[in-house]
């Protein structure tokens, strides 16, 4: 057992150590001063970092000037219409989808996986691509994984295809998204006025933070890798705002002790061992050159895609509702929009019952907002 | 999902580590970690897979907030993330029961 903190030392307090967070706002703060202009907005790419800014209330410590902003951080709400039908189809015509909790009630154009699994399609929640292959090696039906989640977990996904011992009914429906491509979609789109990234830490564990090199170079805006304690997201925070005073368009990494400059190079191998980056549409947001990872010809086989004919057909007879139709996600996760400027939010959407991807995923803006309590600063 | 969780290894067989987390003994897969780990060792996890070993001096730091999201009851997200991560470790009966 690790060794616990006192309960004192961490008994109902925001932070952890407020008096460092009151000096790292301060600090922010009169850096915010120097800029001297009366709004500095920043994004971040983690439904991680959202949950934690949201949960310990940083937003209202924050100078109001500086706006943190959440982007496409948030894979399930990204995974594009046709890529759910996929997987309703695949479950519909009696193979076992298996997924993480969090796909299941992602709408797609005629129904979500939920929906699916209520009509007798065939649906199973994994924690992890490991328990997708013990599925499969239970049974002698099909077991399709339907991958989520972004290049971090697209390695789990990588090393179980790269198995030696893989059952033959196994096969992988890849949703895997790939973050640096769509930040530079994100950082050219007209009312973002984004100036600068906070990158999510645990990514960036595999990735390393020198992948941020390519876009620092091609957009002039300064990347700041950072943690997700509040402390470290504070941190983070600090170091965007002195770059963007000092015009330095440069990557920094305030998270040394979980990321290195190259990464984890063991886990990039087998990422791109067994994928490749193409380009594809993120739901709501924009087509995004390489922003997709798809199994490579190699792994054809296990391609969920190229051993199934999967007929999207019968499912797009129907339109999507009413309701969906007038969700902003997309807007949301472009970080054009904020969830209360959705009619639907809190009301019609509802974690219960949510119409958009970004009320169904613990990563999702709008869920994370309703959970937390909204945006104190606005 | 994107946050991992770390744990301390207990024992290694070949490439699964048997891992405590906050007192949850799981499995958990070496295949991706870019260096060798031990007993002792503290590893971030995500999805059932050790992503990195982390510097020892750094350990305390890494567990705080988690220790802090683990006093919370089901229904707070981050928490959930957390048990989710835990869950998405394998089992460790089998190992266990192999041991005994």
């Amino acid at each position: 057992m690790p060794e616990t903190l006192a309960r004192d030392d961490v008994h109902e307090l925001k932070f952890r150590d407020p008096v460092k967070a009151r000096a790292l706002t301060a600090a922010i703060e009169r850096v915010l001063d120097e800029i001297g202009r009366d709004r500095v907005s920043v994004m971040h790419v983690c439904g991680s970092h959202e949950q934690s800014i949201a949960k310990f209330g940083l937003r209202s410590a924050l100078p109001r000037r500086l706006s943190v902003i959440m982007g496409p951080g948030c894979p399930v709400c990204v995974t594009d219409m046709p890529e759910v039908d996929e997987a309703v189809a695949l479950a519909l015509d009696g193979k076992v989808v298996a997924t993480y909790g969090d796909m299941l009630k992602v709408p797609g154009t005629a129904m979500s996986l939920a929906e699916a699994e209520a009509q007798g399609g065939r649906v199973e929640v994994v924690y992890s691509a490991s328990q997708a292959i013990d599925l499969a090696r239970g049974t002698d039906d099909e077991v399709v994984f339907f991958a989520s989640g972004f290049e971090t977990t697209a390695v789990a996904t990588a090393a179980v295809v790269l198995e030696e011992d893989m059952p033959a009914n196994f096969s992988v429906l890849s949703a895997h998204k790939y973050i640096p491509p769509v930040m530079e979609i994100v950082a050219e789109m007209p009312g973002t006025n984004v100036e600068g990234f906070l990158a999510a830490g645990h990514a960036a564990t595999i990735t390393g933070s020198a992948i941020f090199e390519r876009f620092v170079e091609r957009h002039g805006i300064p990347v700041v890798v950072a943690g997700f304690e509040p402390l470290d997201i504070l941190a983070g925070l600090l170091k965007l705002v002195e770059l963007i005073r000092d015009g330095s368009a440069a990557v920094a990494n305030t998270f040394p002790r979980c990321v290195t400059a190259e990464g984890n190079l063991v886990a990039q191998e087998r990422l791109w061992r067994v994928f490749r980056a193409t380009g594809g549409n993120w739901r709501g947001i924009a087509h995004v050159p390489n922003g997709n990872l798809r199994l490579r010809d190699e792994f054809a086989g296990v391609d969920a895609r190229r051993r199934f004919a999967i007929d999207l057909t019968p499912l797009w007879g129907h339109a999507p509702t009413t309701l969906l139709q007038s969700c902003i996600c997309g807007d949301i996760m472009a970080g054009v929009a904020a969830p209360t400027d959705c009619d639907l939010f809190g009301k019609e959407c509802l974690p219960g019952n949510p119409v958009g991807a970004c009320m169904v995923s613990n990563e999702g803006t709008c869920k994370i907002w309703h959970q937390y309590g909204g945006h104190p600063e606005l | 999902m994107c946050l991992g969780v770390p744990g301390k290894v207990v024992s290694v067989e070949g490439q699964v580590a048997l891992v405590d987390f906050f007192g949850v003994r799981r499995e958990t897969r070496l295949d991706v970690i870019d260096e060798p780990v031990g007993p002792g060792d503290y590893v971030l996890n995500h999805v059932g897979f050790a992503i990195r070993k982390i510097p020892a001096e750094d350990i305390r730091e890494t567990l705080s907030l988690y220790e802090l999201l683990l006093r919370e009851a089901g229904g707070d997200m981050m928490a959930d993330d957390v048990r989710g991560e835990i869950e998405a470790a394998r089992g460790a009966a089998r190992q266990e029961a192999a041991r005994a």
